[in-house]
């Protein structure tokens, strides 16, 4: 069979109706797609607006502020940044930064090291107990927090720790936080077995397969981690506000309440100003991180 | 390099189920030795005990004149080349095929010489800057040979390393390890291999010897053409071999003229090949006869089967015939030459088999009781 061109008149007037068909039903997607979007972002906007709102409004006057929910200002100013840097305290915003800094970067690296180590340990060696022991693990993840911070609270006074930063991050050198641990167990089990076998054939001890092969497989689920419990740790307001009592400790969190307490008339664009400066880090480190983030905790581990 | 012995090996998991049964084996210095067996058969788990990725309950492991029954795999003098090839994901090739070294603690210049010379010898240069997810299966598959090769082991371990490529591919690696053996050999550097497969042809091809396993306990060991000819088991006869062997039950009487054979309601009497070999009394048996060795004449020819043509599988240049024969089916090949034309199910034929070829083994026990001592 060949085929011949049909250049019948009913022919071409299929070949018509056919283009036809097709371009109704390209325009039919096109509408639906544009529909689908517009929604998208109209969606979208209504989520960020505050979001949006609050980065306008700290380069706006205090007098302009609740003058219009408009974001953008009509005299943007930096004074409120300016103003809300130094603070009505002795110390500058820079300090409460330090601050947090003391705070999160000693967190992140405990929380890194000891949740790898205890799921490294759950995941791949046998030991008696082993069933139990992460059956409690589970079981504290249902804890409620406020349950435990009473003896908390109680054994750091004993210590002496308390208006210090060290009942803020040295649990979290304990594998504190079941979560993570049981993110990184089943990101663990995913990985095939016998990458780490081989370094053990290659002559590489427990240490040295966790260190050299174990730790850059689980890199994406760690900087998921990582990436947590920064961001948890930034906007923590009851742990510090718990344990710290001199204002030259407050992190971030607490220093961003007290501009609220310590003046009459609350200057809201210093606030909001500060508040965008809080976000900045956690942000910057979320989209820098970004990608090895969303394949930590979309994936289940390396393929084969 | 070095010798390799299993004694009395056992292995019994927690749950009390035992996977392997006091297995002893010995692989000569330089030899080729390949564990062959269906799932399931312990072939995996004796290399892992090897390697010390798996404990052994009782026995003992020796390389050389050390038992290693206690030694981490790193100190064992092993390397081992994985079925998933088991590379570094995150290093490239050149860290890959030298982290072992490095760990050793081996000098820099050292470690460049045995990464030059490795992936000079299986041709993988241009592949050194490459992360192991830019190599094809293949190319990762050298890569993960050159990094057991780099180390210089006394014994190598392979662990099915071929069965993740495609047919084509396996069949280039086969000849390609089996070269690399024999060059190593010739270089005066003869390397123990221990090569753990499910795949017939791979056994059979590289192996100097082979050993066949069946839940845990050796079945044989011997090489391919000792294995092919003298199976010790129905077993084995049944496992080596393309169709499989014709194992049917049989019975043996005596005779004048030598002896007959009673299988599928028809007897047989065969004067030649067997009539020496049968030390057992007369009774029934299980008749091995490989497709192979069943010659297609016409029906009711001398010393032939008479049957039907049940199944007929072209092959191109062969064919195998599925015929029946009484209650049972026999399986013959003939080549497609010699066949006047192309056979069609239902067709009656004969089969005559191969008096010298055919094996006898024990109902119960499975024991081939034809073998002659020096066949």
């Amino acid at each position: 069979m060949t085929a011949v061109p049909d250049t019948s008149a009913a022919g071409r007037a299929r070949i018509a109706a056919a283009s036809d068909v097709e371009r109704r039903r390209r325009r039919r997607e096109k509408i639906s797609a544009g529909l689908r979007y517009a929604l998208l972002c109209v969606v979208g906007l209504f989520m960020l607006y505050p979001l949006i709102w609050l980065i306008g409004a700290s380069f706006k006057t205090n007098q302009e502020m609740f003058s219009s929910a408009w974001f953008w200002p009509a005299n943007p100013t930096v004074q409120g940044y300016i103003d809300g840097w130094e603070t009505s305290t002795p110390y500058t915003f820079g300090r409460f930064f330090w601050n947090s800094m003391c705070i999160v970067i000693p967190k992140v690296i405990g929380t890194a090291v000891s949740s790898t180590l205890v799921a490294y340990g759950f995941a791949r060696f046998e030991f008696p107990g082993k069933k139990a022991l992460f059956a409690v693990l589970i079981a504290t993840l249902l804890l409620p927090d406020v349950v435990t911070r009473i003896p908390q609270y109680l054994l750091f006074r004993e210590l002496g720790w308390l208006d210090t930063f060290l009942p803020l991050f040295v649990p979290q050198f304990l594998a504190w936080e079941a979560f993570f641990v049981f993110m990184l167990v089943q990101f663990l089990r995913a990985i095939p077995r016998d990458i780490e076998e081989a370094a053990r054939v290659d002559g590489a001890n427990t240490f040295q397969t966790l260190i050299y092969v174990v730790v850059p497989m689980l890199a994406p689920a760690l900087i998921s981690v990582c990436l947590f419990q920064f961001m948890w740790t930034m906007n923590d307001f009851l742990g510090p506000l718990i344990y710290i009592s001199s204002i030259e400790n407050y992190p971030v969190s607490l220093a961003l309440r007290l501009a609220i307490d310590t003046t009459e008339a609350f200057n809201w664009n210093q606030i909001l100003a500060m508040t965008v400066l809080a976000l900045a880090p956690s942000l910057i480190v979320f989209f820098l991180a970004q990608k090895y983030f969303i394949k930590g905790i979309s994936t289940g581990g390396v393929k084969g | 390099m070095a010798e390799l012995y299993l004694t009395s090996v056992e292995k019994i998991y927690g749950g009390g189920f035992q996977a392997v049964h006091g297995i002893d084996l010995h692989v000569a210095e330089g030899e080729f030795m390949v564990l062959v067996g269906p799932s399931g058969c312990a072939k995996s788990t004796t290399l892992r005990m090897i390697a010390g990725l798996e404990t052994i309950t009782a026995g003992e492991i020796r390389i050389g004149d050390r038992v290693v029954n206690e030694l981490a795999p790193g100190k064992r003098g092993i390397a081992m080349v994985f079925q998933n090839y088991a590379l570094y994901p995150h290093m490239k090739v050149t860290r890959n095929l030298s982290f072992g070294l490095k760990l050793r603690g081996e000098p820099r210049a050292r470690i460049e010489d045995a990464t030059a010379r490795v992936s000079g010898l299986l041709e993988i240069e241009e592949l050194l800057d490459r992360l192991p997810k830019q190599l094809s299966g293949g190319q990762a598959q050298r890569v993960a040979v050159g990094r057991a090769l780099i180390k210089s082991p006394e014994v190598f371990l392979f662990d099915e390393p071929l069965s993740n490529l495609d047919a084509k591919l396996r069949a280039a690696m086969r000849v390609r390890i089996t070269d690399l053996h024999k060059r190593l050999k010739e270089e005066g550097r003869p390397a123990t291999v221990v090569y753990v497969t499910h795949d017939q042809v791979e056994a059979m091809t590289m192996g100097d010897r082979i050993c066949v396993m069946k839940d845990g306990r050796i079945m044989q060991v011997a090489d391919p053409t000792t294995l092919y000819e003298r199976p010790a088991n129905a077993y084995v006869a049944g496992f080596i071999g393309m169709p499989e062997m014709n194992l049917v039950p049989a019975v043996v009487t005596r005779g004048e003229d030598g002896v007959a054979l009673t299988l599928g309601g028809q007897t047989l009497t065969i004067a030649e090949g067997l009539a020496h070999r049968v030390h057992a009394a007369e009774g029934p048996v299980t008749a091995g006869i490989r497709p192979q060795h069943l010659e297609v004449c016409a029906p009711g020819a001398p010393g032939s089967l008479s049957g039907e043509i049940a199944l007929v599988e072209f092959m191109g240049h062969e064919v195998n015939l599925h015929v029946r024969v009484g209650d049972e089916t026999l399986v013959a090949v003939a080549p497609t030459e010699v066949l006047a034309r192309r056979p069609c199910r239902g067709d009656p034929v004969g089969l005559r088999p191969n008096g010298h070829r055919i094996h006898l083994f024990d109902p119960v026990s499975e024991e081939n009781i034809s073998l002659a001592p020096q066949d």
